[in-house]
Formats: structure tokens, sequence, C-alpha cells
């Protein structure tokens, strides 16, 4: 007995050091490396910066810089709605696409390991630098246009069929955008698709097995047994597609507050906007991951 | 019931479905990249030409030459493969402590740290650039050494002290991973370590790292890539050095120049230029990229495969 209560002792003094020990590193870093950069620029988006040859200078200006952002600079609001409306748009999208493309390549084929490679290969090229310039080769774009008659995809006469149906307009519009954005959606859901693969891959086969004996459909298979294994994965899909898209360098608010900051009213107005991006971004994920943890199922 | 030959039309026809989207989808994905292939063999003439689509009447392969002197390619190669081995061995070990920490220790604030990782990936790089490149340019670690700061701007220590403490570019997202890794590793290999004398530092690099390989080489293989695609670090950290995100970005204006010095570039023929530019851009791209696809040809299977295993599922 008094052995065994030692050894608890000891037991939980180790959890305690072994946690600051292994993350310790990880602690220094974020207060030296980005808790004091996120403090200062919280301190700058109340302050005008100005540099001097050997160090800056603070001018405080209270909230005049959130002022500006949001109801002097002629773009700022109207760039950060539109960017949340294109996230509603594409966010459905993304986690619909990216389960379904899982269950896709997760089956047995012919060429699987070829699929595989190809599906996997946005997460390599569309990223960083060459998206940037993507963006900017206007050439490459006029390139692409003028030999667009010889895809097979052409997104026009899906348009037109949605156009003649008379739908409601808005309707009509949301599916227009998203014929637009599919290729973008396609290309953005790499990792996602790898994220529900291994949640397939992780249900034990067991479970089809004993519903085949019960006599269930594909569909009451889908519904009831692949569905709720793999929901907690939306969840960390949800999360990482936000914040991919959010912290995406090339997306417009991004660039906006960039221009803000390197040619336009300064410093301290770019961080303010910088500022309320986060603060909408936070906002976004706080209510996303509410809505969706409550109905995810866990095993455990 | 169905009889065999109506299961036998059903399995066809659900075959010849997924063929469909499978060879749809993947064309959407590889149009770009046979684009820039197409692009960077493609003389100017061939641009204009309406009767040429996809494959050049003259394929050239100056647009590689002028991209691979101009980026400075063998100098920007080895910066970036040093670079980005450097930060992804350091990261994965860094992110390993880190995400073994959470993950198998009860402490107080075990739920403040994990939620602290997740902070900073929401937070945009771009957010504290500023802040980042002024703390490194006068770098006093809090004041310590107010009176004479260090700039380590243009070095490789920022980069090196970020990988190091586990605050690099996603590092948060290795973290998770390692987290939910080691949370899936029986708990029953500690405990026999901690019978057997180990103690903490030797259970987990002699026990658990070995046991966690899959989960490492994802890591590695993402940090890898990120790191290699990364311009925003680079561009705030090492101004103006060769690198190849850099180079890149650069190479447009760079080009410019250079036909301008030599007489090349006149203002009547400027768009046309710009097209010749856009060409040479693309064959700067695939020289960016080309030794990232050669990495993942030969380790593709561990990004798919070892992710299967790394129990992401939480």
């Amino acid at each position: 007995m008094q052995t065994k209560r030692r050894f608890r002792w000891t037991f939980e003094r180790r959890q305690k050091l072994g946690g600051f020990l292994f993350t310790m590193p990880f602690i220094v870093g974020f207060v030296l490396f980005f808790l004091v950069p996120f403090a200062q620029a919280v301190i700058f988006s109340f302050n005008e910066l100005k540099l001097t040859s050997t160090t800056y200078e603070l001018v405080p200006k209270g909230v005049s810089n959130y002022e500006y952002a949001l109801f002097v600079h002629p773009s700022f609001v109207k760039q950060l709605t539109e960017l949340m409306g294109d996230l509603l748009v594409e966010m459905p999208l993304i986690l619909a696409f990216s389960f379904f493309a899982a269950t896709l390549i997760n089956q047995k084929f012919a060429g699987r390991g070829l699929i595989r490679v190809i599906f996997f290969l946005p997460v390599i090229y569309s990223a960083g630098v060459i998206q940037k310039l993507e963006v900017e080769d206007y050439s490459a774009i006029m390139f692409a246009t003028s030999r667009r008659a010889a895809s097979f995809l052409s997104s026009d006469s899906i348009k037109a069929l949605f156009a003649a149906a008379h739908l409601p307009g808005a309707l009509t519009r949301y599916v227009n955008a998203m014929i637009d954005n599919l290729p973008e959606v396609i290309r953005s859901s790499g990792v996602q698709i790898l994220i529900f693969l291994a949640g397939l891959q992780s249900i034990p086969p067991e479970i089809y097995e004993a519903a085949d004996v019960e006599g269930a459909t594909p569909w009451e298979k889908f519904w009831l047994i692949t569905f709720p294994m793999v929901s907690p994965l939306i969840l960390t899909n949800l999360v990482y597609t936000i914040i991919d898209s959010f912290t995406d360098m090339n997306n417009n608010v991004l660039r906006l507050i960039e221009e803000v900051l390197w040619r336009g009213y300064g410093y301290g107005a770019s961080m303010a906007m910088a500022m309320l991006y986060f603060g909408a971004v936070s906002l976004i994920l706080i209510v996303a991951f509410a809505l969706v943890s409550r109905r995810v199922f866990y095993r455990n | 019931m169905f009889s065999l030959r109506q299961v036998r039309a059903g399995t066809v026809f659900m075959v010849l479905c997924r063929t469909v989207l499978l060879v749809g989808i993947s064309y959407v994905i590889l149009v770009p990249v046979f684009l820039r292939i197409s692009q960077s063999i493609m003389p100017v003439e061939d641009l204009y030409d309406q009767s040429v689509r996809w494959i050049p009447r003259s394929p050239t392969l100056s647009h590689f030459k002028m991209a691979w002197t101009h980026m400075k390619y063998l100098t920007a190669l080895r910066n970036s493969v040093l670079l980005a081995t450097v930060v992804s061995v350091v990261q994965v070990i860094s992110c390993a402590m880190v995400g073994y920490g959470l993950a198998r220790f009860h402490f107080p604030g075990n739920g403040l740290v994990f939620a602290m990782t997740i902070f900073t990936l929401v937070v945009p790089p771009k957010i504290i650039v500023v802040p980042t490149y002024l703390n490194f340019r006068y770098f006093n670690l809090l004041g310590l050494l107010k009176d004479n700061p260090i700039n380590l701007i243009g070095t490789y220590w920022p980069f090196i002290l970020l990988a190091l403490t586990a605050n690099g570019f996603r590092c948060g997202l290795y973290i998770f991973v390692m987290r939910q890794f080691f949370r899936g590793m029986p708990r029953e290999l500690e405990e026999a370590a901690y019978i057997d004398g180990a103690g903490l530092i030797s259970t987990f690099t002699r026990v658990m790292l070995p046991g966690a390989v899959p989960g490492l080489i994802v890591v590695f293989l993402f940090s890898f890539v990120w790191q290699w695609n990364d311009y925003q670090y680079i561009t705030m950290l090492m101004p103006g050095k060769t690198f190849l995100t850099y180079m890149l970005d650069q190479l447009l204006p760079t080009m410019a120049n250079y036909m301008g010095a030599t007489d090349q570039i006149t203002v009547s023929a400027g768009f046309a230029d710009n097209h010749y530019l856009s060409l040479v851009n693309s064959a700067g791209m695939l020289l960016m990229i080309a030794p990232l696809l050669l990495l993942y040809a030969f380790t593709q299977r561990y990004f798919v495969e070892s992710i299967e295993r790394t129990g992401l599922i939480g």
C-alpha cells in the first residue's frame, strides 16, 4: 500500500514535470516570437508608426485607425464581406467535394495509385508564390481563354441550362458562383481529401460486415455507419478550410491590407484593418465550431 | 431480388460513372500544370497562332535557359534545399516534443497551451510581419540585451529559432498531427519503459519516437513542401537573398530590366514582350516546382499511406 501511494505521487509529479518539459520550447517561442509581435501589432493599430534611421516612434491616434478602416476607406468593408460571402459558397462545396472524392478513391480499382497522386498534386502545386504569380499573369489567362474551346468541361452550357429553367434569381446566382468556383474548389481540397481518406480507412470493416448480415442497403450503410464515423473529421476539415482560406496571402483582404501598409494610409491603419479581419475570422471559426461540434458523433 | 445480369449491369454503370468523374477531376487538376509545360516550350509566334493549341510547332528550350540564368538557379536551388531541410528537420523534432507533451501529460495549463497552438494558426502571418521583422531586426530577448540589440535579419537564425520553438509557419498544424498520433499509441509502452527505469527523455527518444515514424514522415514532408513554397517569411527575414521563391517572384522585373538594358525592348513592342515574359515565367515556375515534384514522385506513398496511420481521427 505504502509503495503504491509513493508511486502515484511520483507519477503525478512526472506528469507535471513532463508536460512542462516537453511543451516548454513552444511556450518560450510563443511568448518571444508570437505574443510579443502580436501585442505590438495591437498597439500599432492604435498609433501611427514613424520610422527613423535607428529606431521607430509611435504617435498615439486612439481609435481613428479603426474609424478609417470601417467608415473612410472605400473598399475595405466591401472586400471583407465579399470574402466571407465567397467562403460561404466555397465552404460547403469543399467539404462535400473532399468527402465525395475521398470515398471515390477509397474504393479499389485499377490505377488507384496514380489517381491518388493526381488528387494530392494541388497541395504541392497551388501554394505560395506560384499562386501569387498565377493571379498576376494575365498573359496566361489570355492563353487559357483562347484555348477554352478545347476543354470539354465547358461551364457555360450548365449555366445556360440553369438560366433557362427560370429558377429564382438568388438560386441561379448561387449555382453560377458554384460552377465558377469548381476548379478552385477541386484545387484547394487536397489536404481535406487526405484527412477524410484517413478517416474512411480507420472504420473497422467488421461494422460493415455486420450491417451486410443484417441486410442493410448501401444507402443505409452510408448514413448510419460511414457518415457518423467520419463526422469528427468534418469538424477538423471545417476548421482547416477556414484557416487555410483566411490566411491565404493571395486573398483580396490580405492584399488590400498589404497595399495600405506599403503605399496607402500607413501602418497603423493597415494594422487596424488586420485586427478587424482577425476578429471576423475568429468569430466565424467560433460560430462554425459551435454549430458543427454539437452534431458530431464521437466513437468513444 | 436482382438477377445476376442486372447486378452486373449495375456494376458496369457504377464503374463507368466513377471513371468519368475521376478523369474529369484529374483533368481540372492537371490542366494548369500542362498549360505551364506547354507555355514553357512555346515560341512567342506560336502563342499568336490560333491553330496551335497545346503542342508548339517548334518547341524551344530558350525560355528555360533564360529562367535558369536569371533565377541564378543553382545558387537558389542550393539555398532553398538547405533552408527547407534544416527548418523541416528541426520542426519535426520540436513539434513532436510539444505534441507528445500535450498528448500524454496532464499538467495545469495543458488546455491553454493547446489553445495557443491553434491561436498561432489562426493569425495570418501577414498581420505580424512588421512586428516580427522589428523583433528580429533589434533582437534583444525581451529587453535582456536592451543596450546592444542584435540584427538577425538576413541570417538563418530567425528560421532556426522559430523552428526550434515550434513557432514556424503552420507549426500549430504539425503539433496537432503529432498530438493526435501520440494519443493513438498504447500507454503500456511508456509504462513498461518507466518500470524498466527509463527517464522522461529517454522514454521519449527511445520508445515513443521510433514508434511515431509515420507521423514524423508526414510532418517532415508537409513542412518541407510548405517551407519550399514559402515566400512571406523569406522576403521578410532574408530580403534580397537568393532563394527560389524570391527569384521566381523577381523574375519578371529582372528580365524586363535585362531586356531594357540590352535594347531588346521597345515601347511599341512592350505588349508583345509581356507575353514573351509570361512564357519565361512559366519555365521559371516549372524550374521552381520541379525538385518538389521529384521529391513527391519518390515519397508520394508516404503522404497517402502514413497519414492513414497517423490517427488523425481524434
